[in-house]
């Protein structure tokens, strides 16, 4: 505050002189030395994060052969390229919607403990390890070896080995393996974020639990919800290892981040790549778009019991 | 509040923590797969290994190259470290202390890199990369790493900036510091908690980092994750053993990390913090 009023005390003075001078006018606009500190990090991303994006977008227009919009054509008419969408959204749909929604009722539940930081590190273990090493350590203990058919028959649930691996389950199980603490984590912040006296107050007035939980927490909570569902789908939606590890790369998980990886690296095909890529980003794009419409159906407001 | 009265209210407490413990093990049995067979002579259709050794350490060692792996897992990642705080720290102090004309569009430029995957904006990054020469090169696999580091270090350190009262700044400015004795003498021993614990999470993120480091190295700039993928890939050609082996060398590499990492931050930022500003 002091800074500003010092500023334009010192540029009231100065603008008796017939010009003001540009630094001061920039100063007055907070733009100074400090300011300056900004620069390489946002030439950085410009350069590494924006220019490659729009680089992309250009070469995906440039085809190796035929015109502008070759690429597109190709993908969309070759069902080896676009069902990878389909392959995609199967996997990544039904994982980020079972771990929001499993994600609600156990973080309702944890906020309540007093010593919640054992439960959180456990759950940030998975994170930490990645896609890569929960891939290696399923592929041992949900084979038909493993130690999960093993105790399955052990208790008599099944006569012969569940087949878990290099298929569809694998790949889901170790979305939801891997995804799944991320959106609990971020469920739980935005939970602890909402006051406990409002759900007092409503406990006071005689609402039941489920009372409460419908009619103040999910009203709450919805737009977290939506802005947690949107970063876990679009983790889901790259799965790339555990998709090549974990399922059948030729089949039924031949998800979309897999097209753009051959494109690249097995053809060559800098252009298609781009092309694949640029898709994946739009198809994100439209979900995240589409979920964070279908928030402002509901009550938006503040989560604080504060005033205002 | 806080109490279960009724009897369902009871059992859906129940359901929900058998919920949590069902995950935990299973996780934890996963691990220990990993750890038992790398220490397993021979493990066919058993509940344990026939016998224990640790000789498909030395083979994993030898078979993998894991001491150049590792030497340029830590070069890589120490060399994002120090860049992203480099990058970070100023950039992060100038977006906290000054309300600049296009500061919201400054803000959003650094949420982008954290919200789209590595794998989407990977590709097209790589093939610049590798258009400009320093793609499949150890200072390749820096620079796409870096992407997404030094945008988390600056909305991690950012809040820790607006904390520190600006008359300390001021004061400094006053007996004629400039900006760069005022980062040395003044900011960076307040913000030495913050910085520690922005660098130590880009530290274990960067170790796990697969996909951009997947598609920027060359065969002699691999870091250890995706040494362990291409193991993993062309699993048969090596013995199951050894893979696990190094899978767990990899898993004490990250987890010292982690919990160095958890004396200083609070386990849900890892994920949270970053993301709630995105929410706002």
């Amino acid at each position: 505050m002091t800074h500003t009023s010092d500023r334009l005390a010192r540029a009231t003075q100065e603008s008796t002189h017939e010009r003001t001078p540009w630094r001061v006018r920039l100063a007055l606009h907070d733009i100074d030395g400090i300011t300056l500190l900004v620069v390489p990090a946002v030439l950085f991303v410009l350069g590494l994060f924006v220019y490659p994006f729009l680089y992309g977008l250009v070469l995906s227009f440039k085809p190796r052969a035929g015109d502008f919009l070759a690429n597109y054509r190709k993908f969309f008419s070759d069902p080896f390229l676009y069902d990878t969408i389909y392959a995609t959204l199967r996997l990544a749909l039904p994982a980020t919607i079972i771990n929001v929604l499993v994600s609600i009722p156990v973080a309702l539940r944890v906020r309540k403990l007093h010593r919640r930081r054992l439960l959180t590190t456990i759950l940030v273990i998975p994170i930490t390890l990645g896609t890569v090493l929960i891939a290696e350590g399923l592929l041992n203990y949900l084979g038909p070896q493993g130690w999960l058919n093993r105790t399955l028959m052990l208790l008599g649930v099944i006569s012969a080995p569940l087949r878990l691996v290099h298929n569809y389950t694998g790949v889901m199980i170790s979305l939801i393996l891997s995804g799944f603490p991320f959106t609990f984590l971020l469920t739980l912040s935005y939970i602890t974020g909402i006051d406990a006296s409002l759900e007092q107050a409503a406990a006071t007035l005689g609402a039941t639990a489920r009372a409460r939980f419908r009619h103040i927490v999910l009203p709450l909570l919805v737009q977290g919800l939506a802005v947690n569902f949107c970063l876990s789908f679009v983790q889901t939606f790259s799965v790339f290892p555990s998709a090549v590890l974990l399922g059948a790369p030729a089949g039924d998980t031949r998800v979309i981040s897999i097209a753009a990886y051959q494109a690249a690296y097995e053809q060559y095909d800098a252009s298609m790549a781009a092309t694949i890529a640029m898709i994946m980003g739009f198809v994100q794009l439209t979900v995240v778009v589409l979920a964070l419409a279908g928030r402002n159906l509901f009550y938006r407001g503040a989560a604080g019991g504060g005033k205002g | 509040m806080g109490q279960d009265k009724t009897i369902s209210e009871r059992l859906w407490a129940v359901a929900i923590w058998a919920a949590v413990i069902f995950f935990i093990i299973n996780f934890m049995a996963m691990i220990a797969t990993v750890v038992i067979n790398s220490f397993g002579t021979r493990w066919l259709g058993t509940w344990l290994p026939a016998g224990y050794t640790t000789r498909w350490y030395r083979s994993a060692w030898d078979e993998f190259q894991l001491g150049d792996v590792l030497i340029t897992t830590f070069q890589v990642v120490g060399a994002v470290v120090l860049l992203s705080g480099l990058f970070g720290v100023p950039a992060a102090y100038a977006l906290a202390r000054r309300n600049f004309p296009g500061k919201q569009l400054v803000m959003l430029l650094f949420l982008l890199p954290l919200m789209i995957p590595p794998i989407t904006f990977g590709i097209p990054l790589a093939t610049v990369l590798y258009r400009l020469g320093v793609g499949g090169t150890f200072w390749g696999v820096i620079i796409a790493n870096l992407v997404p580091t030094v945008p988390f270090v600056i909305l991690v350190m950012i809040p820790f900036i607006e904390q520190i009262d600006p008359r300390i700044e001021s004061a400094a400015r006053v007996f004629g510091a400039g900006t760069g004795q005022l980062f040395v003498y003044v900011l960076v021993p307040l913000l030495a908690p913050g910085i520690l614990a922005a660098l130590l999470l880009v530290l274990v993120r960067t170790i796990a980092m697969f996909e951009l480091t997947f598609f920027t190295a060359g065969p002699d700039s691999q870091t250890l994750v995706v040494a362990l993928y291409y193991a993993v890939y062309a699993a048969g050609v090596r013995a199951g053993q050894s893979i696990d082996a190094m899978a767990v060398i990899y898993m004490i590499t990250t987890l010292i990390w982690l919990l160095i990492a958890l004396r200083f931050v609070d386990p849900t930022q890892m994920v949270a913090r970053a993301k709630q500003e995105a929410a706002r």
